[in-house]
């Protein structure tokens, strides 16, 4: 998501990683190259200016002029300065101490509100909580349909009383949520413009009448620089507690992270990631600033692939790969694995090194949707013994798979590369590009 | 003053007013009291630029014409300089090839003339669609809406409710239907109909999504099955609040279904829309449309007089 931005950063580090000594005045270069990355990413423009003081002010002098590696001290410091901007530790949403704990969302039109609710809710079911959503949005047309289907995606229950106003909805729905066993209220109200006096009223009216313990603004991420304008608006009205940025999934740079942060001084909850329900994730701070600077967050990677990859089902994987069974259902079973886990180009984007390589190279996740395809086609006994597979039954895999005899060889082709492999490993014997490498007594 | 009370142009000053309050108002504040034209006052001049999305590259060819300028012509006097700036906004910005007088007609050598809209998600395609049907069908034209959003949970239903308000017919499939299915049904229909216009909505979709980019380049392969140089035209619609990735979202839009024009929405918010001057300078793709509310007659189509005008008009 930040690539861009940290590309270019390292691009102005590099010119001074080429240097022995840093002076003042190529510190003063890199940082305007600097302020034109942050404005090119929809920093606002006074929360740039503020950046680049506090950089400089840390740059300039002994600290760096005695360091050895002095551009990595400075990319230090301008990591150090950016966990500071987004908040330095990440925030979890607050509990009512008596429930139901009361959630109330809101943001601009279109900044993607409804969706952000149903994720929400099904992220706290998938913690062991009993979420009921309350559609208050009366306004937009078919809002209210929205939520409900949402809600069945996700078999939460959702309020729904059409013809009503958008307060009464919001404020029946609390005891309707203490009658049906709810411990989570989530109330997804209309979108609206920060300088709708009207509109601001009634979402200031709902939330004096339900008392929210947690308030969320929602604000896409490619939002530019009246980011600040809005946030600092809503945050007027409704002193809100949490942000969530939305649409991080394609390839802004979301500055307004930043500047939001930074203008409002609260913190960004969580981030939507996809259009799937489960593409939620919780902000951190110091893991975004890691992103920016180009270093990839293999944390967020490493914990997503804990919480996904079933650990019983590795252990089963490794005993067969030890007995050098490894079938195509074993493959299967990975492959769907990998996409529980996310897209490919989410993943990849987390790990050091391969977010480097260019967006239009990008690994289509319709790749794996196939070679699924492929290995469904196939009978049980095809899938265990792969060898009796021949030209008929190519024929009839590419068939039913809706895929070409060429695809289903090279699927068969790679998964033969990957079980000699994975025999070598068996045997207790290093790959053939390790040997060699032996150590001398 | 025919055309003003028509496209009422009064809502465009009174919604961008906000605009002008907070961007450009603050020329005339920097202007005040300052007898030389200096550096300070062009830097400050930049930052506003960029305070209005204009973007750091687009500011910086503003920025450098304006100095020239100065130098060439030898202006002094600062309050000339507001003058200077509404022109060279004005002369980045490319003109739509909507007639102001007469807006919603339509080439009489398409039956039907096929729009297709385009944009991320949220931005206000389905609320864009709704105003368009209604103005069309206001200029006595047949319009079908064709719901190829059958992605979004209720896509179709707030769809629906759209076309009833503007009064056209609406071809829809179930949600999760092929878009590429509904866009050719509709399309038949359409022709079967002799409908003048046919508007297709497309779920909403981040650009960079290589399977859902493909998805639309179907659309339009499928829409040239039974009309060959259909979409006569392709819409991206674009959010006034978005920051410099709307350049991006042209770009990726473009290259896979070729943007024919711009509609930009929402700008009875605070927002600038800065970015249509990046677009317009590095692309060459003009708005056409512009949303100034909620209400089903708050579209108008795009003039730049009229808009740089209203950037710079003095809010009592």
């Amino acid at each position: 998501m930040f690539e861009d931005l940290s590309q270019k950063l390292e691009l102005v580090f590099k010119k001074l990683r080429g240097q022995g000594k840093i002076t003042e005045a190529n510190i003063a270069e890199s940082l305007r190259e600097v302020r034109r990355v942050l404005l090119d990413a929809d920093v606002n423009y006074k929360v740039v200016k503020q950046f680049i003081d506090d950089v400089q002010k840390r740059a300039v002098g002994q600290e760096v002029l005695q360091s050895i590696t002095p551009g990595q001290l400075i990319v230090k410091i301008i990591y150090d300065e950016l966990v500071k901007l987004m908040g330095t530790t990440h925030a979890e949403i607050m509990y009512a101490t008596m429930p139901p704990t009361v959630i109330m969302v809101a943001g601009l039109q279109g900044s993607g509100k409804t969706t952000f609710c149903a994720k929400l809710a099904n992220h706290l079911k998938s913690k062991g909580r009993y979420p009921i959503l309350v559609a208050a949005d009366v306004h937009r047309p078919a809002a209210i349909d929205q939520l409900e289907m949402l809600g069945k995606q996700i078999q939460v229950p959702v309020i729904a009383e059409r013809g009503r106003a958008a307060l009464q909805i919001a404020e029946g729905s609390i005891e309707q949520a203490r009658k049906a066993a709810r411990d989570v209220v989530i109330i997804d109200t209309a979108g609206r413009l920060h300088v709708d006096e009207e509109m601001m009223h009634e979402v200031e009216a709902i939330k004096s009448i339900v008392n929210p313990s947690e308030i969320l603004f929602v604000v896409d991420s490619m939002t530019g620089q009246d980011a600040v304008n809005t946030a600092k608006a809503f945050h007027d009205r409704l002193d809100f507690n949490g942000v969530v940025l939305t649409k991080l999934d394609g390839d802004t740079r979301g500055g307004a992270a930043l500047s939001i942060r930074a203008v409002v001084n609260k913190p960004i909850k969580f981030i939507g990631v996809g259009e799937k329900l489960d593409a939620l994730e919780i902000f951190h701070p110091d893991r975004m600033a890691t992103r920016i600077l180009g270093m990839g967050d293999i944390v967020t990677f490493v914990e997503k692939a804990q919480s996904q990859f079933d650990a019983q089902k590795a252990q089963k994987i490794e005993e067969k790969l030890r007995k050098s069974e490894f079938t195509f259902e074993d493959f299967l079973d990975q492959l769907r694995e990998i996409k529980k886990m996310g897209s490919i180009q989410q993943l990849m984007s987390m790990v050091p090194g391969l977010n480097k390589i260019p967006i239009n190279a990008s690994v289509d996740d319709k790749a794996l949707v196939r070679v699924e395809a492929i290995i469904q086609s196939m009978t049980a006994e095809e899938r265990r013994k792969p060898a009796i597979i021949n030209g008929m039954r190519r024929r009839r895999i590419a068939n039913g798979s809706g895929t070409s005899i060429q695809e289903v060889n090279k699927v068969l082709k790679q998964f033969g590369e990957m079980q000699k492999m994975m025999k070598t490993f068996s045997k207790g014997k290093m790959p053939k590009m390790f040997q060699g490498m032996r150590i001398p007594n | 003053m025919g055309f003003l009370d028509k496209f009422k142009l009064g809502r465009l000053k009174e919604g961008l007013a906000k605009t002008h309050e907070s961007l450009f108002g603050k020329v005339q504040k920097i202007l005040f009291g300052k007898t030389k034209i200096d550096d300070e006052l062009i830097e400050n001049l930049e930052e506003i630029l960029i305070a209005g999305d204009v973007g750091v590259a687009t500011a910086a060819t503003i920025i450098e014409n304006i100095r020239k300028r100065v130098k060439q012509d030898r202006y002094e006097n600062p309050a000339e300089l507001d003058g200077l700036l509404r022109d060279e906004i004005q002369k980045l910005l490319v003109n739509g090839s909507t007639s102001l007088n007469d807006p919603f007609t339509l080439p009489s050598n398409n039956k039907p003339h096929v729009v297709m809209i385009v944009g991320v998600n949220g931005v206000g395609k389905t609320t864009t669609i709704g105003k368009l049907a209604y103005n069309y069908k206001t200029a006595g034209k047949k319009v079908v809406i064709a719901a190829a959003d059958t992605f979004r949970a209720a896509a179709n239903e707030q769809l629906e409710i759209w076309a009833r308000r503007a009064g056209v017919e609406i071809i829809r499939q179930a949600h999760g239907a092929d878009p590429g299915a509904v866009a050719f049904d509709a399309l038949k229909s359409a022709v079967a109909q002799n409908a003048d216009l046919m508007i297709i909505d497309t779920a909403g979709r981040l650009h960079t999504k290589v399977n859902l980019m493909e998805e639309l380049k179907k659309i339009k392969r499928v829409l040239q099955k039974i009309v060959a140089d259909a979409p006569h035209e392709v819409l991206l619609v674009l959010d006034a609040s978005t920051g410099q990735n709307a350049i991006q979202q042209v770009k990726h839009f473009t290259a896979a279904v070729g943007v024919t024009g711009l509609v930009l929405t929402k700008l009875d918010g605070t927002a600038k829309g800065g970015v249509v001057l990046g677009i317009s300078n590095e692309l060459n793709i003009p708005v056409k449309f512009i949303g100034v509310g909620e209400k089903i007659d708050d579209l108008q189509p795009f003039d730049r007089t009229a808009f740089v005008e209203a950037l710079f008009e003095k809010q009592s």
